[in-house]
């Protein structure tokens, strides 16, 4: 392992994050301050409470996945795409490295980045609502498993991607409507039986029921389940990354 | 000298079948400066992307320092500095941390002497906090250079370094180069500037479609295909060479109106002073009198048409 390395990787690129400190961090806690206003406020105010729970909290677990997932993704696909874009990749190739300590490198960094985020949403939401996290150390896996999955996964878009259309496509295309009918505003049991069953095969819906889960000990699907899909996402994400490091496919001609 | 890069029977084929590298050996020794000339397309920059891991070898070997480039690769690659032939940049990076990160990603503990050496040796430590886009051209090839050295490198690959590049930075280079050696570093250069490998390489590689067509000592090379000329122009129009002076190799020029000599530059007796005495005497008046070197350019133009013409 060339530790060394790695370490460099992930300071130049947590560098790269506080030099463009208020694209990376300010705008997220705006944005999330944005849906405490809009939903929490002008519609909760006219939703009692689900499951239990007041609406403005019951948003928070999945505004900060919401949040985190999208960062990770874009942080580490933009993070491996900028080198290749610019040239610099090269640097990287020739370096007496190999394709995990770039992985951990970049994938790591995003991870930290978009981790940072979810907590200084959570931090904001301390001031929207009255929270309590019921089971803070099944909270902590869960946010670390999502970065890191996440960020692996946006790393492997960032590889595949031959110009910045592609870039954008899936977390467009895909991430961004299946986070979203995640059930991040709702609760699936508010939906119709046909669309809770098309809920189902939503993997989103079983990350974000898990981390509300950790918040209020209520969940859509069983906490097993949510465990099992992180699980299985992060699986696939590393089998993945060991199918490029093993071919070099889309790194060396 | 040992040995300290061997590259054996290397072949590269690109994607789609395009063979850059046939069949490529060549033994660089430690401590030399080597050019591999070769017009655009040759595969100067393949051979080298090949050997420092930007691209994979289709077959053959090639060894650094003894450490083969794929089952030794952290051990060749760490003797290694690469200078691209295209300038890419973290153009919002600063030039010291851009220095320092190629440092680290080389596996290299942090050490800002060594850094600041390399920088101020570049003359461009009063430029370390500027960032990448506040730089000129031939600044950012500098910083090229820089991170390059940053992890202190045996063996250096400079691809057409000097290509674009004003006259003042190009002796400056040249420069750089020479110190380097003096420190024992290995360069390995790339050029289609004639003047380049002529100024300061020890060794002349010279390489086209993909093949070395042949590795030499310069000052040998240019001793052996550096002959000279001498051009004898004359007042009046030969139709063939007069029998007097059937005893020198000489030929006919310009339509019969100059009498060309080819000489042995480092011979003892070069014969000139026979020559036009018998000139002289032949009853021939002279116009004028032109001497010309062949440069590696001469001897580049030659060897690429003679392998042309072997292929056809
Ligand atoms: N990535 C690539 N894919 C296909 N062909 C390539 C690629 N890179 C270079 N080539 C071809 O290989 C040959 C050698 O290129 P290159 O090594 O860049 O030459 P040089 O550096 O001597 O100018 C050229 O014909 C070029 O078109
Ligand atoms: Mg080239």
């Amino acid at each position: 392992m060339n530790r060394t390395a790695i370490a460099a990787i992930y300071r130049n690129e947590m560098a790269r994050f506080f030099r463009t400190l208020a694209q990376s961090f300010i705008s997220p806690v705006l944005s999330a301050s944005l849906y405490f206003v809009v939903f929490g406020a002008a519609i909760g105010s006219r939703i009692d409470e689900v499951e239990g729970v007041s609406y403005g909290a019951f948003i928070v677990p999945g505004l900060i996945m919401l949040t985190v997932m999208t960062q990770a993704i874009s942080n580490a696909s933009f993070g491996i795409y900028f080198p290749k874009f610019i040239g610099t990749f090269n640097e990287l190739l020739s370096a007496p490295l190999n394709f995990l300590e770039i992985v951990i490198g970049y994938a790591g960094a995003a991870a930290t980045k978009s981790m940072f985020i979810g907590i200084i949403i959570l931090i904001t939401s301390f001031f929207f609502v009255d929270l309590q996290i019921a089971h803070p150390l099944a909270m902590v896996v869960f946010l670390v498993l999502t970065c890191v999955s996440f960020a692996l996964f946006g790393f492997i878009i960032g590889i595949w991607a031959g110009n910045f259309e592609q870039l954008q496509l899936i977390p467009l295309l895909v991430i961004t409507p299946l986070v979203f009918l995640g059930g991040s505003f709702y609760s699936i049991s508010m939906l119709p039986p046909v669309w809770q069953t098309i809920s189902m095969f939503n993997p989103v819906v079983y990350l974000i029921s898990g981390f509300r889960w950790a918040f209020f000990g209520v969940a859509d699907v069983p906490i097993g389940l949510s465990l099992l899909a992180i699980g299985a996402f992060t699986a696939a994400c590393l089998g993945v990354v060991a199918f490029i490091f093993k071919t070099g496919w889309r790194i060396r001609q | 000298m040992p040995t300290i890069l061997s590259i054996k029977n290397l072949r590269k084929s690109y994607k789609g079948g395009f063979e850059a590298l046939k069949d490529v050996s060549l033994d660089i020794e430690e401590g030399e400066i080597i050019a591999l000339l070769g017009p655009n397309g040759a595969g100067k920059t393949t051979l080298i992307s090949t050997i420092c891991g930007i691209t994979m070898p289709t077959s053959g070997t090639v060894t650094v320092a003894g450490y083969d480039i794929i089952t030794g690769f952290r051990a060749a690659r760490s003797m290694i500095g690469l200078v691209p032939q295209e300038i890419a940049l973290e153009p919002f990076e600063k030039v010291i941390n851009s220095v320092r990160f190629s440092r680290g990603l080389f596996g290299k503990p942090r050490m800002d002497g060594v850094v600041e050496d390399v920088l101020k040796r570049l003359s461009l430590w009063d430029k370390r906090n500027a960032q990448i886009l506040e730089l000129s051209g031939g600044m950012k090839r500098r910083v090229l250079i820089a991170k390059a050295l940053a992890h202190e490198p045996r063996v250096l690959f400079l691809d057409e370094p000097t290509a674009g590049v004003d006259v003042e930075l190009r002796k400056d280079m040249w420069g750089i180069v020479e110190q380097l050696r003096a420190d024992g570093v290995t360069t390995v250069l790339t050029t289609h500037y004639i003047e380049e490998a002529e100024a300061i390489a020890d060794r002349v590689g010279v390489i086209n479609k993909g093949e070395i067509l042949l590795v030499e000592d310069k000052d040998k090379l240019m001793a052996r295909m550096g002959k000279k000329q001498l051009e004898v122009q004359l007042t009046a129009q030969l139709g063939a060479i007069p029998d007097a002076l059937s005893a020198y190799d000489l030929t006919l020029g310009d339509g019969g109106h100059t009498l060309i000599y080819s000489y042995d530059t480092k011979s003892e007796r070069t014969g000139i002073t026979r020559l036009l005495k018998d000139v002289a005497d032949a009853g021939l008046s002279l116009r004028d009198v032109v001497t010309r070197q062949s440069s590696l350019e001469d001897i580049f133009v030659t060897l690429v048409s003679e392998k042309g013409e072997r292929d056809q």
